[in-house]
């Protein structure tokens, strides 16, 4: 084996393509903007430079280890630079950090304060750019970039996307759509994930916090919560509570305290996303039409087939996401509830979302029933988050407490639709189950290969003598490639279980940051977890949701869960 | 909107290039000769023809000091400011048709469209410094005055 020395530790090399890897095997966290193992190596922040033996100085992140190297990485000359470095990163950056939407889990202030700046002795002399607040996902605020180029290459390569790039040079240099066209008016689909690698300030989430409080602050009206899947593994990261806990009991417990009337789990709307998707499933495999049939549920992933592949819109579920259901419903249901008993009250739906690209599903035209707009406000985990910091509320203390009745029994199948594979997961269980009478080992449906991290993954059940085949794939580019080569004809699929970011909803572009590779995968665990302690893992088991069916529902369903 | 002529010539140059994306800077350098600048939607258009992503091209063009997404005069003079231009007194003529002409340079033509005044790092003919173009042609030793006569010159054939 060869090995390489770095400040007098004798390191093997083990495959690792570049210096900074090996440097970080052996125990020295050299800080990093532009690096990030799953992009390309750009080279740009220059934070990972180290010197060698001969005094040469280069970014350990852009070379390749060779046997017997000597690598400096905390000499004096090298700790000067850095500094220097941080400094001119600083220089030209907007450092409002009290009014700073990252204040406090901003990368930049963090690496500033460890590569010790006490100082910056240049001043910026870059004029002030506007903000383009035009998305409903996510805000863009050129002056607190710092050209790492994270953002750019996530939407390119991760995402296949490509709404942002590289403009003008040199000092001029800026991140922007092309033409600088407003973030609304170009490709972006709005998954949000561009701000989940952003190191600053630069792009953030579209916040629609201070429309919920005024509702909470209305005595006419009640404000009804519910809360994604992926939201009970994340939310604690912003507390300090253990990466991938399920903090449900606790979120719903805070948000009693702020003031909302209801809280309810959009698990539930899950669950009926699987009874009309697996029944779309079924009737589309009988009349051999407009296979495969594409999920619904992602709202970044329905934007992107609309802009990339409008031909296919027709293979997307008509079903609404679990967040359209379920607000449909609700608002369905207090309408009812209040003609019934004569009250004169305004039902106010928040969803509390892992996604940034809900916010523009919930003003979709197709996502609103009668022409009124069945969520009133899509919230991200981070800003639940921040709104329970406003409130002073001791997250970490507060009492487990469960959500409404009536629906407040949801099933495991459900609460995995927050992780890429889940919602297949969810929907074979049902119809395995369907057609057996009787509970197929769960185990089976488990380990048939819809779990995990590839790109893309491939299962298939027989449904009567005819083989169902089934794909799952996240990260938009995996599903870019995916598709070009359905088209081509070389794959063939009946069902295509579609998640805009990379291991699904737990990534999702409304979720805390930072996220390194063991929270990544400790809230997938999270919400195993979750389904294998409920009573109730497959959604035809839960007997609200037939009583839904009967009492609410009616016949509805067109009305109510799907687009059209 | 541009007319349907635009978007065939495109075509016509796309094809010449063979659909690559690496003939990218080619391809909109041609349009540029073609139109004496790059219309934004046809850059949109190559884009969209080569399967590259419209900011990433808009990035590749905007890089480029030469491409210009602003209509250009019938007459683009460059003003030669390389190291021995400039010593031999660049600037004075430059600033002569910038007076002259009502330029400057974040505004570089003249709204008769008939003179675009640019400024280059060298062309390379620094023996015959100070010197300009005029689309291409090499006028060399120049002062303000020369300018000045050129300019009559150009404006008498217009």
């Amino acid at each position: 084996m060869d090995f390489i020395t770095i400040d007098s530790q004798s390191v093997p090399i083990e495959g690792e393509k570049n210096i900074l890897s090996i440097i970080r095997k052996a125990g020295i966290d050299l800080p990093t903007f532009c690096y990030h193992s799953e992009l390309s190596i750009y080279g740009a922040c220059r934070m990972c430079v180290v010197e060698d033996d001969r005094g040469r100085v280069f970014a350990s992140c852009s070379e390749q280890p060779r046997k017997g190297m000597v690598i400096k990485t905390n000499s004096s000359k090298i700790q000067k630079y850095r500094k220097l470095i941080m400094e001119l990163l600083l220089s030209s950056h907007c450092r409002d950090c009290t009014t700073c939407h990252k204040n406090g889990i901003c990368e930049l202030q963090k690496l500033a304060y460890k590569v010790g700046v006490d100082a910056v002795r240049f001043t910026n002399n870059k004029e002030t750019l506007p903000l383009d607040t035009s998305s409903p996902s996510i805000v863009r605020d050129p002056n607190k970039c710092i050209l790492c180029g994270d953002c750019v290459r996530t939407c390119d390569e991760v995402q296949g996307v490509g709404a942002l790039d590289f403009a003008f040079r040199g000092s001029e240099m800026q991140v922007m759509p092309a033409f600088n066209k407003p973030l609304a008016e170009t490709n972006c689909v709005g998954c949000g994930q561009c701000r989940v690698v952003c190191p600053t300030g630069a792009i953030t989430i579209k916040k629609d916090e201070e429309r919920v409080w005024e509702a909470l602050d209305d005595p006419n009206t009640r404000v009804v919560a519910q809360i994604a899947p992926a939201v009970r593994v994340a939310i604690g990261d912003s507390f300090g509570i253990p990466k991938g806990t399920n903090s449900m009991g606790k979120l719903v417990g805070a948000l009693r305290r702020m003031g909302f009337d209801k809280v309810y789990d959009t698990t539930f709307g899950a669950d009926l996303t699987v009874y009309e998707e697996s029944k779309e499933l079924v009737e589309r495999i009988q009349n051999n039409e407009k296979l495969p049939l594409f999920t619904s549920c992602c709202p970044g992933w329905v934007k992107f087939c609309e802009n990339k592949f409008p031909e296919l819109t027709d293979h997307i579920s008509t079903c609404r996401s679990p967040q359209g259901m379920f607000s449909a419903l609700l608002k369905d249901y207090y309408r009812t509830q209040d003609e019934k008993e004569g009250v004169d009250m305004k039902t106010f739906v928040v969803s509390i979302m892992p996604c940034t690209a809900k916010k523009g599903e919930a003003i979709r035209d197709d996502y609103k029933t009668d022409g009124v707009q069945d969520t009133d406000a899509s919230i991200t985990t981070a800003e639940a988050a921040r709104m329970i910091r406003r409130a002073a509320i001791k997250f970490e203390d507060i009492e487990e407490e469960a959500v409404d009745m009536p629906f407040g029994i949801v099933s495991g199948g459900g609460v995995i639709f927050g992780v890429t594979g889940g919602v297949t997961e969810a929907v074979l269980r049902k119809i395995s189950y369907d057609k057996d009478h009787n509970h197929k080992a769960l185990g089976e449906i488990k380990f048939s290969g819809i779990r995990g991290i590839e790109g893309v993954k491939e299962t298939s059940i027989m449904l009567g003598d005819r083989e169902v085949k089934i794909a799952v794939v996240h990260g938009l580019g995996n599903a870019s490639k995916l598709i070009e080569e359905i088209k081509a004809g070389k794959r063939n699929y009946d069902f295509v279980e579609v998640m805009a970011c990379k291991r699904g909803c737990v990534m999702g572009g409304g979720q805390p940051v930072p996220a390194g590779p063991r929270t990544k995968q400790m809230r997938m665990k999270g919400l195993y977890s979750v389904d294998t302690a409920s009573q109730v893992r497959t959604s035809n088991e839960n007997p609200l949701v037939r009583l839904v069916y009967d009492d609410m529902i009616n016949g509805r369903e067109h009305k109510l869960l799907h687009t059209r | 909107m541009l007319d349907q002529s635009y978007y065939e010539k495109a075509d016509q140059i796309i094809g010449n290039y063979g659909r690559q994306q690496s003939a990218l800077i080619p391809i909109i350098q041609e349009i540029q000769n073609e139109y004496r600048y790059l219309p934004p939607e046809l850059l949109t258009y190559v884009a969209k023809e080569l399967k590259i992503n419209e900011a990433k091209a808009y990035s590749v063009a905007t890089f480029y000091e030469n491409f210009s997404f602003d209509p250009k005069g019938k007459y683009i003079i460059k003003v030669c400011d390389g190291t021995a231009c400039h010593v031999r007194k660049s600037i004075p003529i430059l600033d002569f048709l910038y007076k002259e002409l009502n330029l400057s340079k974040e505004k570089n033509t003249s709204d008769d469209m008939l003179f675009t005044v640019e400024t280059v790092s060298c062309l390379g003919a620094c023996g015959l410094a100070p010197v300009l173009t005029v689309n291409d042609k090499v006028y060399p030793a120049m002062n303000p005055e020369k300018a000045g006569e050129l300019l009559k010159e150009l404006r008498g054939e217009a």
